[in-house]
């Protein structure tokens, strides 16, 4: 079986004197070396230049809206059950009257909180959701905290907003090109 | 000598420390970025414009480290290895002739100051002595920290030297015995046309005392005092601190001077091609004293740019060719460049008796025509049978 197409025959046979004078092979080196010297670095910036991860990739939460804009999820808890990590939690509260443009079922999560410290972002959540209610965004990630207090996010940093939805769609264009902030909403 | 031709020449003396452990700490930067780029890398770019400040920001972390010694080390000998690693580094360049020479007149009378620490009529022995004694930077920290490894990395350092001094030694005796001088601004001042640069004229020599200035700065391919792989740090693993930092610091200043001593003895040093028509050019223009002060700066920046390429090539090889195994090391130094460096002696010794300067060619043709018959009459490669699945 041939695994790659760069293998080459090693041979033990005694060197002749050119190869035990070193030299070339030292200067071939050394033309090796420099020619990466001179290479373009495929390095990106990664603060400065941030690079489209894709449309599968898994970052934010989000707890999505309808078209009407009445939050999805019903409190079923089936992605608190899902999450391997034990991070999600709800408080479930029944649907008064006059808030059907609020809540699309008669059921919904009072409280929704993720612990972000506890999220591994598998999206375990996200398969298990029956009503597609919550997401894990492609362009945001969640950011760095200092504070334990900014852990836990409620519902007032989960649930989608009616002015910037969010949308899933991959970008072929994006992702040929390391673009500048690439992971917000513009670029995508 | 005067006041105030001491006063120039302290100047001169300081700026040359000065420089020095500049271009040390920027050489920190320089193989870091060098290495990088070798590597398809960037390198550091964070602190400062294109990092710039790293090499502060490296000397501020060495400086806040917790200094230890360990408690069954020899004490003073401890905190003397560091100190004479950095004092002897420091020490060489003062001999190095940096450029021609500083005129100028001041209460009616005309001075005219070598841009030099001292001008000795000995400098390459001084050097050698200087040099020789840096070993004992690294023997005695290794030998005080009362650590195998340290041991080990000491001995190593101190037989690879002593070793390689004597190849560097009769690699040299060849330039001394065309220059018939031991003063490197003589040694210079031999090369002004372009070709009789030593470089033309001792081949054989100079690949053979570029080799063995690798291994007296202790540099890869010949880094085996220090190698990680084996001997976790060499010579200074049980050091930290600023007293580590001095001797990565005595490294970078021992490749500074290895490679102004490679540029001085084999590139003619503050010399470039068509120097005398420049220099009397400026002189025509300028006048006698501006015209050469802009001609010696010309020479400086000559030479200091021959330096930096040698710098650059010391780093250039150390990300291409990997170490060499001890014993290795030793038959290359005993086996070939002692007996490669005596036949060039001859050559050349043969060749000033009957005046011609290019002898040591003859010993790079015959290699060379060795070489190709020998690849030549080689079977082809044959392979070997391998495992076949």
């Amino acid at each position: 079986m041939q695994l790659t197409t760069r293998s080459k025959q090693v041979s033990n046979k005694e060197m002749t004197l050119a190869e035990k004078m070193y030299l070339p092979a030292v200067i071939s080196g050394l033309a090796i070396t420099i020619s990466h010297f001179f290479r373009k670095k495929p390095t990106i910036q990664y603060p400065e230049v941030k690079r489209y991860l894709g449309p599968i990739y898994r970052g934010h939460h989000i707890l999505k809206r309808d078209e009407q804009g009445r939050e999805r999820c019903t409190a079923c808890g089936l992605c608190a059950v899902a999450c391997p990590a034990e991070a999600i939690s709800m408080v479930a509260a029944e649907r008064k009257k006059g808030e059907e443009n609020l809540y699309r079922e008669e059921k919904y999560a009072a409280v929704y909180e993720i612990n972000m410290l506890r999220c591994i972002f598998c999206g375990l959540c996200e398969e298990a959701c029956p009503k597609q209610a919550v997401y894990l965004r492609h362009d945001l990630m969640v950011p760095v905290f200092l504070e334990r207090d900014e852990v836990i996010y409620g519902k007032d940093r989960l649930v989608e907003n009616m002015d910037d939805r969010y949308i899933r769609v991959a970008n072929p264009e994006v992702n040929a090109t390391p673009t500048e902030p690439s992971l917000t909403r513009a670029a995508t | 000598m005067d006041l105030t031709v001491l006063l120039v020449k302290g100047g001169i003396i300081l700026a040359i420390f000065g420089i020095s452990l500049l271009i040390a700490t920027y050489s920190t930067y320089a193989e870091r970025k060098v290495a990088a780029f070798l590597q398809d890398r960037l390198g550091p770019n964070r602190a400062g414009p294109w990092g710039l400040l790293q090499p502060i920001a490296d000397a501020g972390k060495l400086f806040f480290k917790e200094d230890f010694i360990p408690s069954q080390a020899s004490k003073s000998l401890f905190i003397l290895g560091p100190c004479l690693a950095m004092l002897t580094a420091l020490m060489s360049s003062a001999v190095i002739p940096f450029g021609d020479s500083i005129r100028f007149v001041w209460d009616k009378v005309n001075y005219e100051v070598n841009v030099q620490g001292i001008e000795i009529n000995i400098g390459v022995l001084y050097i050698f002595g200087v040099v020789s004694l840096g070993v004992y930077g690294v023997m005695v920290g290794g030998w005080a920290s009362n650590n195998k490894f340290s041991l080990l990395g000491a001995i190593r350092a101190a037989s690879q030297n002593i070793s390689y001094e004597i190849a560097l030694g009769l690699s040299l005796i060849a330039i001394l015995m065309m220059s018939g001088s031991l003063s490197l601004r003589a040694i210079i001042d031999e090369q002004a046309s372009f070709f009789e640069w030593n470089i033309f004229t001792q081949p054989l020599g100079f690949v053979i005392f570029l080799t063995c200035s690798f291994a007296e700065c202790n540099r890869t391919p010949f880094d085996l005092p220090e190698c990680e792989t084996e001997l976790v740090g060499g010579y200074h693993t049980e050091y930290s601190s600023m007293k580590l930092g001095l001797y990565l610091f005595s490294e970078y200043i021992n490749m500074f001077v290895s490679s102004a001593f490679v540029s001085a003895l084999y590139f003619g040093g503050f010399h470039y091609p068509f120097i005398n028509e420049v220099n009397a050019a400026l002189e025509k223009s300028m006048g006698a004293i501006a015209g050469h002060n802009v001609a010696t700066v010309i020479g400086i920046a000559v030479f200091f740019s021959k330096i930096f390429f040698f710098i650059f090539f010391f780093m250039w090889v150390r990300w291409t060719l990997p170490r060499f195994r001890y014993d290795q090391l030793m038959n290359l130094g005993w086996k070939t460049f002692i007996p490669l460096a005596i036949l060039n002696v001859v050559i050349t010794g043969a060749g000033l008796l009957y005046n011609f300067k290019y002898a040591t060619w003859l010993i790079a043709i015959v290699m060379i025509v060795l070489a190709v018959m020998s690849t030549a009459r080689a079977p082809k490669r044959e392979a070997i049978p391998q495992r076949t699945v």
